[in-house]
């Protein structure tokens, strides 16, 4: 039973490698700025571009511009989160991982501690875009706002620890590459961001279903718009399920990564 | 401090810790001198409990380093042979988030950062970004995380590597300012003979992965020989004169001069310059280089088959 001070002490290591992340966050501004960015346009080129020709047949007084923004936030959270992980290549790569291994901290409270930086990253970023959103007429009260932050920070955990648990495998920078054209295209593409999930083909409704973030834009849409679906309570649990899955995945994969 | 016992480290082609077997004392610097690929790193990397031996089995500290990594780290402070800090950060801020990792208590956190900064000189540029430091300057700063919670026992992977002589012969200052001062343990590696003979206490050769000379760098040098006197004279009993001495242990003609091998020339020269009227005379005493080409049939630059250096080469 571990008493207060060991726990206390543990905190103190979970920090410390928090606020490592959150610092280099805060400095590698370009980072934030570029990643940002991304989600703006896509909101606003592609969701009136496109919004002009298609309406969403389910929701038919709902713009599309309106429709996909909650998938807009889970594109950034899945860029954001699935690569923030993968900088645990760099860290590696620059010997900075190795200073922390061979301190006294265990690689469950790495793993957590990068989650966290990764959480943090998301959350801010999705912040900017919720502010956005009220631009486009999208209206806010306080229940939905912490729904969604609760869905976001799920989705964004478990999406971090997809990426440093893929990261840990890897020793290259070409690695990121594949990352990013195997994993982090496919979650967005498949999750339903950017058109409903009802009148789809057998396989594609297959693969959205496998697709974790597709929980995380359903779960968001209904808090934020109130439609889709009207299961929340399902989305949030297999949301919750493979968060877990895949911060074990990740624990998993960093005691058995190598240190050197 | 640190008991090695017949440690072996083995990659898929090649044998990279070859049965070391190494008892290394207290308070004292240790060095483990060899070419690139010898296996220092190698070496140091399982001692820090980053690396799982093959076979074999060493303590740190009297703590195992297989079965009780934690209390391990817990003892140790290391600077790798690549700068490790983030260079984003301040180098207070690298310190700092170490401070945590060591879990020293809140009330001296601060204290021991700036303690430790100002072992290393770092004090005045302690909120710059380690981006902005010079290599020297990051080398000092890896030495003060190592330094931060007080180890028992300090890893140096190469400490001096890269750094022009002047900061060479400053890091070689910080290095012995901390066994005085922090009263600890330091093994460090080199590939520099210089470092070794001027540092160390004792010195390992490492070749291939094996231990192949152990002692002190004196004994080291003295096991080959002594040193050569040259004398130029004119006078014609010089030689009768010099085989006269028991210190001379042999007499060779070169050059025009008369070549001595003696055991410590600084006190034997003066007594035959006494005897022999001479015009001129010198001495050289075997450097660890020397000991080294004896001891591999190599020169230290030159990387044993398949050398490692291109890895590092960014820092050589
Ligand atoms: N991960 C690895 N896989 C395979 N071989 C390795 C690995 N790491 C090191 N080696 C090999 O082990 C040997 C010892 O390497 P090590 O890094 O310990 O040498 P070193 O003495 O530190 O050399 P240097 O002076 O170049 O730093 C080398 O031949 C190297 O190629
Ligand atoms: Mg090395």
């Amino acid at each position: 039973m571990p008493n207060t001070t060991d726990l206390q002490v543990h905190l103190a290591k979970l920090y410390a490698i928090w606020l490592r992340e959150f610092k280099v966050f805060l400095r590698e501004k370009s980072r934030l700025v570029a990643s940002t960015f991304t989600p703006i346009l896509w909101l606003f080129v592609i969701g009136s571009g496109i919004g002009s020709t298609v309406s969403v047949p389910s929701a038919p007084d709902l713009d599309y511009q309106k429709f996909i923004f909650p998938g807009i936030i889970s594109m950034s959270i899945i860029f954001t989160s699935v690569f923030y992980g993968s900088y645990i290549i760099w860290d590696r790569k620059f010997d900075f991982l190795k200073s922390v291994m061979v301190a006294p901290v265990s690689r469950g409270t790495v793993f957590v501690g990068k989650t966290l930086g990764g959480m943090t990253n998301s959350l801010i970023q999705a912040s900017i875009l919720l502010v956005i959103g009220a631009s486009i007429g999208i209206s806010f009260n306080p229940v939905f706002i912490l729904q969604a932050v609760a869905v976001i920070l799920l989705l964004s955990f478990g999406l971090t620890s997809l990426g440093l648990a893929l990261g840990s495998y890897m020793y290259s920078l070409e690695g990121f590459q594949m990352i990013v054209s195997f994993v982090v295209f496919p979650l967005f593409f498949l999750s339903g961001a950017l058109f409903p999930l009802d009148n789809l083909p057998a396989w594609l409704s297959v693969l959205t279903a496998i697709d974790p973030a597709t929980y995380g834009v359903n779960a968001l849409r209904t808090t934020i718009l109130d439609i889709e679906s009207n299961n929340l309570a399902a989305d949030l649990a297999i949301l919750t399920a493979y968060t877990a899955a895949l911060g074990i995945f990740g624990v998993y994969s960093f005691r058995r990564m190598k240190a050197v | 401090m640190i008991k090695i016992r017949n440690l072996v480290k083995r990659y898929e082609r090649l044998t990279a810790v070859d049965n070391l077997t190494l008892d290394i004392e207290e308070n004292e610097i240790f060095g483990l001198l060899g070419s690139n690929g010898a296996g220092k790193t190698t070496t140091i990397h399982m001692l820090a409990t980053l690396l799982k031996p093959t076979s074999g089995t060493a303590t740190v500290n009297g703590f195992d380093i297989v079965h009780q990594p934690a209390k391990v780290r817990e003892s140790i402070g290391i600077v790798f042979q690549a700068p490790s800090s983030d260079d984003m950060l301040t180098g207070y801020e690298n310190l700092y988030i170490h401070s945590l990792l060591y879990s020293l208590p809140r009330s001296i956190r601060q204290k021991r950062i700036e303690e430790v900064l100002e072992l290393v000189g770092l004090s005045d540029r302690k909120n710059d970004r380690v981006k902005t430091y010079s290599g020297g300057m990051r080398r000092r700063l890896e030495i003060a995380r190592g330094l931060l919670h007080k180890p028992k026992v300090m890893f140096l992977d190469e400490p001096t590597l890269g750094l022009d002589p002047a900061s060479r012969e400053t890091m070689w200052k910080y290095i012995r300012r901390l066994v005085e001062e922090e009263k600890i343990t330091v093994i460090l590696t080199t590939h520099y003979m210089e470092e070794a003979d001027m540092l160390c206490n004792r010195i390992g050769v490492i070749d291939k992965g094996r231990i192949i000379a152990l002692d002190t760098p004196t004994n080291l040098k003295a096991g080959l020989g002594g040193d050569i006197i040259r004398i130029k004279t004119q006078a014609s009993n010089a030689e009768e004169i010099a085989k006269g001495f028991d210190f001379v242990h042999k007499l060779e003609y070169e050059n025009g001069f008369m070549v001595l091998s003696v055991k410590d020339a600084k006190r034997d020269l003066p007594v035959l310059l006494k005897q022999i009227e001479a015009e001129y005379a010198d001495f050289t005493s075997p450097t660890l280089n020397d000991v080294f080409i004896r001891l591999t049939g190599r020169n230290i630059k030159e990387a044993p088959e398949g050398g490692f250096s291109e890895r590092f080469a960014k820092y050589d």
